[in-house]
């Protein structure tokens, strides 16, 4: 682009999500000039990348919005699990009723630094803007790279594209990774009469409830959700670390529940060899570790709050399986549960760690003026959730604010 | 604090330390181990361990071992050292019990003694070539702990988990390795 852009804004928010418009917000109150581009429709990973039967693992108290009033929420205690619909007009509502300047149906082909800050090049022309805020969280399927090595002809999707059983051809269905999109997947298509195969690393257990309460009621008193992201011991492991095998509502969902339920539980998928799967003999030690971690959960709340409750029954490890022909016929499709991950290829800039990660401190990039949000323990263990856009928004917007504020500011970009 | 106190003769700031710096550069954390086996007789092979290549050179000083493989004589062999299927539940045994041991001292655990048994299952047809259907490897391995600790039982429960986590052996039997053999 050789000329400036003629329209300018101070701030660029890329995502109209619960998080882009949490700031959006917050920069409204501070009387911030402000626009919001989106790709489609406000909140349109949540109408176009869940499945049919999704539900939030989060409880209806944790859908707290910055300006967004009770109301809509229902009761601060109420254990009601959105679905994705219901996700989708909830930040629908909230863009509404924050009045929030969206720019629907704009794709952002291009943030590169320029003269004013940062040039963002869109599907409807380009912008100026001093300073640009990422908020187009998780939108990527993670693959494995054993993945492209699946017999040629068998169906497979990710959890991202994957809607409903009937989407999927006949025939046993081997699903790869166990936290809470393949869990709740297993055991959807299991109860859909297919036999369903689950491969299982590391993973995260936790009871749904514990001592007559939501585990997340537990977690939020214990003031877990707050710890800090630059307090945590080890970060990078905290940022990766795969979600509770949890499902929305009241009942439990582990490889124990699957196993009665008829799954087969497998260990990692370790390779593909001759049409066959090769699971990893590790599945013990997966689970071992995973009870360990969730009976040391549940004796910190006893040891916070006094009392104390019923352990879980540890998992049982079935029988080893090593290896499954994915060219006898049993395996009729793979669903590959193996994470998600933000997508910044847009971003022309230097900012990019060794393993093509934007990298940030709190969301805070090296690049004055450019700003992440809506990740996985971005600023506390809460920004995992819906519920950390909150205080996010409002820590990313004082620091903006503060920038706004300095003099130097129009030389620093 | 206890954290003081606890002694497993493993340098846990060294180790942390080289984490810390092979993050940054990651090349220097491509190691390639090597050893050497020559036939005497039967099946008794030596077997030697010197060099390595790390930290982005090759790694020679002071270090030569030496060891002897061979089969018992129930195998119609010499004894003259142990089943190279041993020396694989050797290593296993030698790597978990280093994590031990690491993992205790990071987490100010302090070991008075630690004791492993580690057994391997076998079918022997497979090797012989009896039965076309057995694996040439093992069927299953089995490892129990022994673990005298200043530590509650869950405690030591998860230095032995952790100490697989992060096993390169537990990993290699756990795990498919593609290995390629040629001749010169």
């Amino acid at each position: 682009m050789t000329s400036v852009p003629s329209r300018r804004t101070t701030v660029a928010v890329i995502g109209a999500g619960h998080s882009g418009l949490a700031v959006s917000h917050r920069l409204g109150a501070e009387g911030i000039d402000h626009v919001v581009l989106e790709r489609g429709q406000v909140a349109h990973s949540w109408r176009t990348q869940r499945w049919d039967s999704l539900r939030l693992l989060t409880p209806g108290w944790m859908n707290r919005l910055p300006g967004l009033g009770d109301p809509l929420l229902g009761p601060a205690e109420a254990d009601e699990f959105l679905t994705a619909a219901q996700v989708a007009s909830l930040v629908a509502g909230y863009a509404d009723v924050i009045a929030a300047p969206v720019h629907e149906n704009v794709e952002v082909h291009r943030v590169s630094p320029g003269p004013n800050g940062y040039l963002v090049e869109t599907s409807a022309g380009p912008w100026s803007a001093e300073h640009v805020v990422l908020a187009t969280g998780s939108v990527r399927g993670v693959l494995p790279a054993l993945a492209a090595e699946l017999p040629p002809g068998l169906p497979s999707v990710h959890a991202i594209d994957y809607r409903r059983p009937s989407q999927l051809p006949p025939g046993g269905v081997l699903v790869v990774g166990a936290a809470a999109s393949g869990v709740q997947i297993a055991a959807e298509l299991q109860a859909s009469g297919r036999q369903v195969t689950l491969a299982v690393g590391e993973h995260v257990r936790v009871p749904r409830r514990y001592r007559g309460r939501d585990i997340f009621a537990w977690i939020e008193e214990a003031g877990i959700l707050d710890e800090r992201w630059d307090e945590l011991d080890d970060i990078t492991r905290a940022r990766r670390l795969s979600s509770f095998q949890l499902v929305g509502g009241t009942t439990t969902l582990d490889l124990n529940t699957l196993q009665e339920a008829g799954v087969r539980v497998v260990g990692k998928l370790a390779g593909l060899r001759d049409g066959a799967a090769l699971f990893s003999g590790s599945l013990a030690n997966m689970a071992a570790l995973a009870d360990l971690k969730a009976n040391r959960l549940l004796s910190g709340i006893d040891q916070t709050f006094g009392g104390s409750g019923e352990r879980l029954e540890p998992t049982r490890v079935p029988e080893p399986l090593l290896s499954l022909s994915l060219t006898s016929g049993e395996i009729g499709s793979v669903v590959w549960a193996t994470g998600i991950k933000p997508d910044h290829a847009f971003l022309d800039a230097d900012v990019f760690d060794r393993k093509g990660a934007i990298r940030h401190d709190g969301g805070v990039t090296d690049l004055p003026g450019l700003y992440v949000t809506g990740l996985p323990v971005l600023r506390r263990r809460r920004s995992t959730y819906i519920d950390g856009a909150r205080d996010d928004s409002a820590d990313l917007v004082a620091h903006l604010s503060q920038r706004l504020a300095s003099p130097t500011r129009r030389t620093a970009g | 604090m206890t954290e003081t106190t606890v002694d497993n003769g493993v340098n846990v700031e060294a180790l942390l330390g080289a984490r810390a710096a092979l993050q940054e550069t990651p090349e220097a954390a491509k190691f390639t181990w090597r050893a050497t086996n020559t036939w005497v007789k039967g099946t008794h092979s030596k077997s030697k361990v010197e060099g390595f290549f790390g930290l982005g050179e090759e790694q020679e000083a002071g270090r030569s071992f030496e060891s002897d493989g061979d089969h018992p004589p129930q195998f119609a062999a010499d004894n003259q050292g142990p089943t190279p299927v041993e020396t694989v539940l050797v290593a296993l045994g030698g790597c978990l019990t280093a994590g031990v041991a690491a993992v205790a001292q990071q987490r100010g655990i302090q070991l008075n003694s630690v004791t492993a048994t580690i057994e391997g299952d076998h079918d022997i047809r497979g090797i012989l070539g009896a039965d076309a259907d057995v694996r040439n490897g093992f069927t299953g391995v089995r490892v129990n702990y022994s673990i005298d600790a200043d530590a509650s039982p869950e405690d030591i429960e998860a230095l032995v988990a952790q100490s697989q986590k992060r096993s390169a052996v537990f990993d290699i039997l756990t795990n498919p390795t593609a290995v390629s053999v040629s001749v010169s």
